[in-house]
């Protein structure tokens, strides 16, 4: 199946797939005026509802479940999160930059759907070129009449501000991306109260992921059932996969659900680089517990099957490793960028994000101790007690939860490797 | 009321007008005022962060607050390239480290640190979202994918010699860049001229200018 809802107009226009022209050419805006011209926002909301859509940014709540939760009250904002900075993960980047319009319709059709009159965009800082494409389509949309006062004549307004983040990873949290978007240190909140009802400014809020909102104008067209028939039932629709590592051909692909790892992997990444042996792969960018071609090579990629076995699609990054690969140096790039990012409010995860980067750094200058590999995982433990997947939380955010994924992933199926470095003299950083 | 940036750029005042504009509430604009700021006074000063506390109501703490919370506000001065080299796992696994000693050693700058003549500032960074294009690289935030630690070096080479004033990401992945994580799409003529996101209000200008 070659379904392709999000990326068909870029690969087919590069040079332009960007610009209003282009995106007009193409359908672009008609669903904003088939919403505004034949449907209550009610029955916009009632098509995301029943395309089963899951959120796109790594939880997987259904789009339209939370759009149902926002509370009746006013004013109240959509925001959009492009603060995309899970590592592996690149494909908001590309739909931003690639189709901006596309994004910008979804947010315009959103907003009419959930009654908001003034839409945010929190793009990552080192984002300039997706904000400055974003910028230009917002503005050829305001010219256009698509967005501003009185759009198409339908007596519906809306004002688009595109908010440039700091370098803060943790700002992809949705409560912490609302601080920050108040001009506050993006400092994860306790939920509930969930955005819905208390979001920016303490007013009801929305807060979804680029992806998400891009599919809403294909979904606004075609309708819900439409959506819902792609894919596997609780897979509904195509998702952004971004690969990279040692692959042949890294990239983003938009995928139907339900393939296996062994086709996604050998296939649309090409395989292994240098035809090397696959050593792991991580299926849902840093955060998730790693897989191994032994168990599940077949396992079919869904949200649900990659659950059951203990680990997450998240927002679809995945990162190859091969043979060559030195495990405990890989787990320590990433347990390093968790202690890196931690907003330290809670203290499992910033001490103990900071302890297991030291523990690692020890073992790879080749002064590990034979206590530390208990020492690791008694510390990830403290972080995330039990250490299941989704994990066990004594954190306000799944930050801390997420450093300790590495660590249990090569203790689980490296640990002979783990235990032949230690008492190494060899440096291996 | 006296204006607190009145010693501020002509462009710079009317930007951070603009920007106080564009939220219901005053301190959103805390972030872009701060960028502005950087420009303003080359990077995050204490009289930046007292200019930005006055013109959204709080206090010079609360700013403080939220400068010294995020990678991308600097609190001491930057060079006039800011080069920052993802370390990150796809990075990682692919020689982003080598790439970042090429770095340090073609600028005889180390991590976090400006070197004398203000040319560079050097740092390794957290994804930076170019896994497809691993290892990457910014230089005032402006991106060149497929890096490798011969190609670093020629960049930091080539900037050193032609001090471009206006950074563009097409330019420098023509020159020095490989595989990259997806087609760019058109050639774009903007880009950064100085160590703040080339974004809108913030710092960008085109070719040329």
């Amino acid at each position: 199946m070659t379904e392709r809802i999000l990326t068909a107009r870029m690969d087919a226009h590069p040079s332009d797939s960007n610009t209003i022209a282009r995106y007009e050419d193409t359908g672009g805006y008609q669903a904003l005026r088939k919403a505004l011209t034949s449907m209550a926002p009610q029955e916009v909301i009632d098509e995301v509802k029943s395309s089963n859509m899951r959120g796109r940014g790594g939880a997987g709540f259904p789009t339209g479940v939370k759009w149902g939760f926002l509370a009746d009250a006013s004013p109240r904002y959509l925001v959009v999160n492009c603060d995309e900075s899970e590592p592996g993960t690149f494909n908001d980047r590309q739909l931003t930059e690639r189709d901006p319009h596309q994004l910008l319709e979804g947010i315009i059709v959103s907003s009419y759907a959930l009654g908001v009159d003034h839409a945010f965009v929190y793009i990552r800082g080192e984002y300039p070129k997706a904000a400055r494409r974003l910028m230009a389509a917002v503005k050829e949309a305001e010219s256009a009449g698509y967005l501003g006062d009185d759009i198409l004549g339908s007596g519906f307004s809306l004002t688009v501000t595109l908010h440039l983040g700091g370098g803060a990873y943790i700002c992809g949290e949705e409560t912490a991306l609302l601080n920050s978007l108040e001009g506050r240190r993006g400092e994860p909140r306790l939920k509930p109260p969930f955005p819905a009802i208390e979001g920016l400014y303490a007013k009801p809020t929305i807060v979804n992921n680029v992806e998400s909102i891009s599919n809403i104008p294909w979904i606004t067209m075609n309708g819900g059932a439409a959506y819902a028939a792609i894919g596997p039932e609780r897979s509904a629709g195509t998702k952004m996969m971004s690969i990279s590592g040692h692959v042949k051909r890294p990239g983003n692909h938009e995928i139907v659900m339900g393939m296996t790892w062994r086709d996604f992997i050998y296939d649309l990444g090409g395989g292994i680089r240098d035809d090397k042996e696959l050593k792991c792969w991580i299926p849902g960018g840093a955060s998730s517990p790693w897989f191994v071609p032994s168990v599940h090579l077949d396992t079919p990629l869904t949200i649900d099957d990659v659950a059951a076995n203990g680990s997450m699609i998240g927002a679809g990054a995945v990162v190859v490793m091969d043979e060559t690969t030195n495990v405990v140096a890989a787990a320590h790039s990433i347990v390093r960028f968790f202690a890196h990012e931690s907003c330290g409010q809670c203290t499992p995860c910033r001490e103990g994000t900071s302890w297991l980067q030291d523990i690692l750094e020890r073992i790879l200058s080749g002064k590990g101790r034979p206590q530390d590999l208990d020492l690791m995982l008694d510390v990830s433990d403290n972080i995330s007690p039990g250490l299941t997947w989704p994990p066990a939380m004594t954190t306000i955010c799944p930050l801390g939860p997420s450093a300790t994924a590495p660590v249990a992933s090569i203790m689980r199926w490296f640990r002979p490797e783990v235990e032949a470095m230690i008492g190494e003299k060899a440096a291996h950083v | 009321m006296s204006n607190p940036i009145a010693h501020w750029s002509p462009v710079g005042q009317e930007r951070a007008k603009e920007v106080l504009g564009q939220y219901p509430e005053k301190r959103s604009a805390v972030m872009p005022l701060l960028y502005l700021a950087s420009i303003e006074h080359a990077f995050v000063s204490d009289e930046a962060m007292r200019e930005v506390a006055e013109l959204t109501g709080i206090t010079p703490a609360q700013v403080q607050s939220v400068a010294s919370f995020y990678s991308m506000f600097k609190r001491e001065s930057v060079g006039r390239y800011l080069v920052s080299v993802c370390t990150s796992i796809s990075c990682h696994l692919l020689g982003g480290d080598q790439v970042f000693g090429a770095v340090e050693d073609a600028s005889g700058v180390q991590h976090g640190a400006t070197g004398d003549d203000g040319t560079f500032t050097v740092e390794h960074v957290e994804c930076i979202g170019a896994c497809g294009g691993a290892p990457a690289v910014q230089v005032n935030y402006e991106l060149v994918e497929g890096v490798t630690p011969d190609k670093a070096k020629a960049l930091i080479a080539w900037l050193k010699d032609t001090a471009p004033e206006v950074v563009l990401a097409d330019e420098m992945q023509h020159l020095f860049g490989g595989q990259r994580s997806f087609d760019w799409g058109p050639t774009e003529a903007e880009g950064a001229v100085g160590p703040v996101p080339a974004f809108g209000p913030f710092g960008s200008a085109k070719e040329g200018r």
